[in-house]
């Protein structure tokens, strides 16, 4: 068994998993957002006809997407959560705290966990080395009565990545990059295992952006074994656990390898309408943008702020774009404040929002008009997205967005 | 199963096709179920309840949202068919006991085709011709056939 098929065992009560077996896991949390949890509680209450939830304390429940409320139908939702959360007991409910996933990785997630969300990006917390997946509200609901779900067991497809990262090349562009070399659907029903001393070299934060993508190919899993760093990690935000982390032995049953080498990547960018119509900065280069983006449970974080905060000091963006900055949790928002990354943005000429989902979405403000392009740096680039089915949405690193902020155009961070 | 027609879309159709972000927040599916495919004339145009969706690969990629199939339900599709399903839209789908078929030749199928299912075969009764068909496994069928996984738990319990 390799590290993924080893916590599933441990899950569903086993010795021994293979892949294509279907067993039953006990979840260590189930989580929701505003965008899907209305409807996970319809099917539990009218469906299921179900009275209480499991485990009070293992649900975790987001108003990010439509926060704070957008329309009077968002506070009807926000109002309802509060409802279902006040009459079943549950104490971990945020409100414009952040996106659902970052505070999952600060405040509840720990390695080895197996845990559901009603989000795709769930896959997210194998960052910290907890096997998490998206799934639908019937099946949220399902787990929020019974406290398991069935799942697969997924084959694994191993990610090797190695070098040294070069000037102005991030996690973002490594996913993108992996992103269009397995296509949306190349890893589909897989589970992806980065491994390598390039992914070794990343921090929390660069590793979060990996798995989060890892939904943009289909997988249902994304893994990253715990190592120093995820210590030092839950350690710093006062979230130490007593985990052993095994350095991994690449024994494991892997479907397949790929290998990859970041010390040649340049920075990548996603053109409009596929997550996997991927190119190199060069081609695109000097393409004219109306809006750029920093944020998003991809790119969201302290260390992203820094990146761009570092490229946009003592400078300003373009006038003729607008540029949206929203930190992905309210940790992250005061630190970037203490750090003067805030300062920088508003003397720069961005708009700073609370914390939540933002312009990753077309939930809340930063909506695209028709024919508008937005250079952003989410994860998804579907038509209509973020507004607008005529507008376009480019995906790139933070590095990228602050130089293209100050141009007005794509622009290689490499060159300001 | 008497025949109706294909209602015909590409690769990769994400959630976000079948129904967009921002109406999500609308209170029941069959409101957001008015904008199912908004942008695609051959859906709202011409799709009638009873009808098959016809996609190609990676169908349903993209957002977690169950809405999506259920608005799909809502509307009265007969069945899904595509080369291939992403993994959650998959699961949603027959977790509402949506018909989903899988089929290699779902790319040769041509808009207002008229198809036929029985029998796990797909008939194009305007091409005169027929389409083997990917099984799902027993335990899959069992949830298709029971009208979805609430109904299955029902029963098993
Ligand atoms: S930031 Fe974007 S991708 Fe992440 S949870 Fe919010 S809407 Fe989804």
């Amino acid at each position: 068994m390799n590290c993924i098929e080893k916590i599933l065992a441990s899950h569903a009560g086993k010795q021994t998993v293979s892949p294509d077996d279907i067993i039953e896991v006990d979840l260590d949390y189930v989580m929701s957002n505003d965008a899907c949890t209305v409807l996970a509680i319809d099917v539990f209450k009218k469906e299921l006809k179900a009275e209480k939830v499991f485990d009070p304390e293992k649900l975790v429940m987001f108003m990010d997407h439509y926060t704070p409320s957008s329309s009077i139908d968002a506070a009807k939702v926000h109002r309802k959560m509060r409802e279902f959360a006040h009459e079943q007991g549950l104490r971990n409910l945020y409100d414009g705290a952040g996106i659902c996933h970052q505070l999952m990785i600060e405040r509840h997630v720990q390695p080895g966990q197996v845990i559901i969300g009603a989000d795709s990006h769930t896959c997210s917390y194998g960052s910290l080395g907890a096997l998490a997946t998206g799934m639908g509200s019937t099946d949220v609901a399902i787990a929020w009565q019974q406290g398991k779900i069935w799942m697969k067991v997924p084959h694994t497809l191993k990610i090797d990545v190695t070098g040294k990262w070069p000037k102005a090349v991030y996690a973002k562009d490594l996913m993108l990059k992996v992103v269009g070399e397995l296509t949306a659907s190349g890893a589909t029903y897989k589970a992806l295992y980065f491994t390598g001393e390039a992914i070794e070299a990343l921090s929390i934060s660069g590793r979060t952006t990996l798995c989060n993508m890892a939904i943009e190919t289909g997988a249902k899993f994304a893994y990253i074994s715990p190592d120093k760093k995820t210590a030092e990690y839950l350690d710093r935000i006062g979230r130490a656990q007593e985990f052993c982390f095994e350095n991994e032995q690449d024994t494991g049953n892997f479907e397949s390898t790929v290998h990859i080498d970041v010390s040649t990547l340049t920075p990548q960018i996603a053109r409009p309408g596929r997550v996997d119509d991927v190119c190199n900065i060069d081609t695109l280069k000097g393409t004219k943008v109306d809006e750029l983006f920093l944020g998003a449970c991809t790119n969201g974080s302290f260390d992203d702020l820094a990146v761009a905060a570092q490229i946009l000091k003592n400078r300003t963006i373009a006038p003729s774009v607008r540029m949206l900055v929203t930190p992905a949790s309210i940790d992250i928002y005061l630190q970037a404040i203490n750090a003067g990354f805030i300062e920088t943005f508003i003397k720069s000429g961005a708009m700073v929002n609370h914390p939540g989902c933002s312009a990753c979405f077309g939930g809340s403000g930063g909506i695209l008009g028709p024919k508008e392009v937005l250079l952003s740096t989410a994860n998804r680039n579907f038509k209509g997205r973020v507004g607008s089915s005529e507008s376009e949405i480019y995906l790139a690193s933070p590095a990228v967005i602050a130089a293209s902020a100050i141009t007005g155009t794509i622009t290689d961070p490499r060159e300001v | 199963m008497t025949s109706a027609k294909a209602i015909t879309f590409g690769d990769n159709i994400d959630t976000d096709q079948i129904i967009a972000a921002c109406h999500l927040v609308l209170p029941t599916i069959r409101d957001m179920s008015l904008y199912c495919f908004e942008h695609y004339p051959q859906f709202s145009e011409s799709f009638s309840a009873g009808d098959f969706i016809v996609g190609g690969k990676n169908f349903g990629c993209g957002s977690s949202r169950e809405q999506a199939p259920a608005v799909l339900k809502e509307r009265g599709v007969r069945a899904i068919v595509a080369q291939s399903f992403a993994r959650i839209f998959y699961r949603n789908a027959v977790n509402l006991g949506i018909r989903l078929i899988q089929c290699e030749a779902a790319g040769a199928i041509s808009l207002f085709d008229k198809l036929r299912f029985e029998d796990n075969l797909l008939i194009n009764i305007t091409k005169k011709c027929e389409y083997p068909v990917h099984p799902f496994p027993p335990f899959i069928e069992d949830i298709i056939k029971r009208g979805g996984i609430i109904a299955h738990l029902t029963h098993s319990a």
